[in-house]
C-alpha cells in the first residue's frame, strides 16, 4: 500500500513547483489573464455551480490556458445558475448563464480560445459585483 | 441542496462574505450516538441579535440582488426532517458558529457527496482565508489546517495546479483512512 501523503511530501512538492515558477515569466499582472468568476451562493451551488467551477478550472490547465478561476456571490440571476462571470484582458466583463459542462467547455474552445462570443450571454450594464 | 458537502460548501460563502481571515469546519460522526454534526465557525463580522433572529428566515438576507437568502434555512429544515436540530450563534465582532446535528442513520439524512471537491475549491482560492477541517469518526480524525500549508508553501501559491492535484490526493487519502461515511 502506498504511504499516506502528508505535509512532508508537500514540502518536496514546494521546491519542484517553485524552480517551476522561476522558470515562468514574472509577468503575472491579473490584467493580462483571462478571468473568471463563479457566482457561488446558495442559487449557484443548488445549480452544480461546484461541477461547472472544477470543470473549468480542470479544463483550462489541461489546455494550458493561464487564468484565474475565481468564486463570486449572487449576481441576481438566479433562475439563469450557474453564471459566470468572463473577462477576457482588456475587454470589458461578460456574463453567461445555465453553464453547465457542456456550456463551459463551448466557452473555453470558443470565447476564450478564439475570443468568439457564444449563446447563452446576459446582457448586463453595471460594474464587477465584489461579493 | 443534494448532500451536505454543497451545504458546507454554502455555508462557509457566508463567512467568506463577513470578513472571515479564519473558518473552522467541523464534521463529527458519533454512529453510537445517531449523531451526524456538522459545524462551521469564523472569525468573521458576526451579527447583532436583531439579524441573528432573522437569519434562518428564508426571505432575509443581507443581499441587495435578491430578496431571498435560503442558505442557512435549508440546512436547518436539512437537520431537522433527518431527526436532528440546528443552532446558530453569534457575536458582532468576533464571530458566527454554525451547527446542525443530522440522524446518522436518518432515511432523510442527505449523503456527504464530494466532500473532497468542496474543500478543494474553498482551500485553493486565491483569498486570504485560512481554514482548519476536522474530521472525526470512530476510526480516528484528520485534521487539516492551511495555515501550515501555506508555510510550507512559502513562495509557491496555493492554488497552483501541482499543489491542488496533490492536495485532492491528499485528502481523499486521509479520509479514507479514517473510513469516513457517505
Amino acid at each position: 500500500m502506498n504511504k499516506i501523503k502528508s505535509l512532508a511530501d508537500l514540502r518536496k512538492l514546494q521546491g519542484e513547483v517553485q524552480s517551476k515558477i522561476k522558470l515562468r515569466e514574472k509577468g503575472d499582472d491579473p490584467e493580462k489573464l483571462v478571468q473568471v468568476k463563479v457566482s457561488m451562493a446558495t442559487c449557484g451551488i443548488a445549480s452544480g455551480a461546484k461541477e461547472t467551477m472544477t470543470f473549468l478550472i480542470e479544463e483550462l490547465e489541461h489546455q494550458g490556458i493561464d487564468a484565474i478561476v475565481t468564486q463570486t456571490g449572487c449576481m441576481g440571476y438566479c433562475y439563469a445558475e450557474p453564471t459566470i462571470e468572463l473577462t477576457m484582458p482588456g475587454q470589458s466583463p461578460v456574463v453567461y448563464g445555465y453553464v453547465n459542462k457542456i456550456k463551459a467547455k463551448e466557452i473555453v474552445d470558443k470565447h476564450i480560445k478564439l475570443n468568439q462570443m457564444v449563446d447563452g450571454i446576459i446582457p448586463t450594464n453595471y460594474s464587477s459585483v465584489d461579493n | 441542496m443534494k448532500d451536505l458537502s454543497l451545504h458546507i460548501l454554502d455555508i462557509v460563502q457566508n463567512s467568506i462574505r463577513a470578513k472571515a481571515s479564519l473558518i473552522e469546519i467541523e464534521v463529527d460522526e458519533v454512529p453510537g450516538k445517531d449523531q451526524f454534526t456538522i459545524s462551521i465557525t469564523d472569525n468573521g463580522n458576526g451579527m447583532s441579535a436583531e439579524e441573528l433572529k432573522r437569519a434562518v428566515d428564508p426571505f432575509y438576507t443581507s443581499r441587495t440582488t435578491r430578496k431571498v437568502g435560503l442558505g442557512l434555512s435549508l440546512f436547518k429544515q436539512n437537520a431537522e426532517q433527518a431527526g436532528g436540530s440546528f443552532h446558530i450563534e453569534s457575536t458582532p465582532g468576533i464571530g458566527t458558529k454554525v451547527t446542525a446535528v443530522f440522524g446518522f442513520s436518518h432515511f432523510d439524512r442527505p449523503i456527504m457527496g464530494d466532500l473532497v471537491g468542496c474543500l478543494l475549491i474553498l482551500i485553493c482560492s486565491p483569498d486570504n482565508v485560512n481554514y482548519i477541517f476536522r474530521h472525526k469518526t470512530t476510526s480516528g480524525e484528520y485534521v487539516l489546517d492551511t495555515r501550515e500549508m501555506k508555510e510550507t508553501l512559502g513562495e509557491v501559491p496555493i492554488d497552483h495546479p501541482d499543489v491542488r492535484a496533490f492536495l485532492k490526493e491528499m485528502i481523499a487519502e486521509n479520509l479514507e483512512q479514517i473510513h469516513i461515511s457517505e
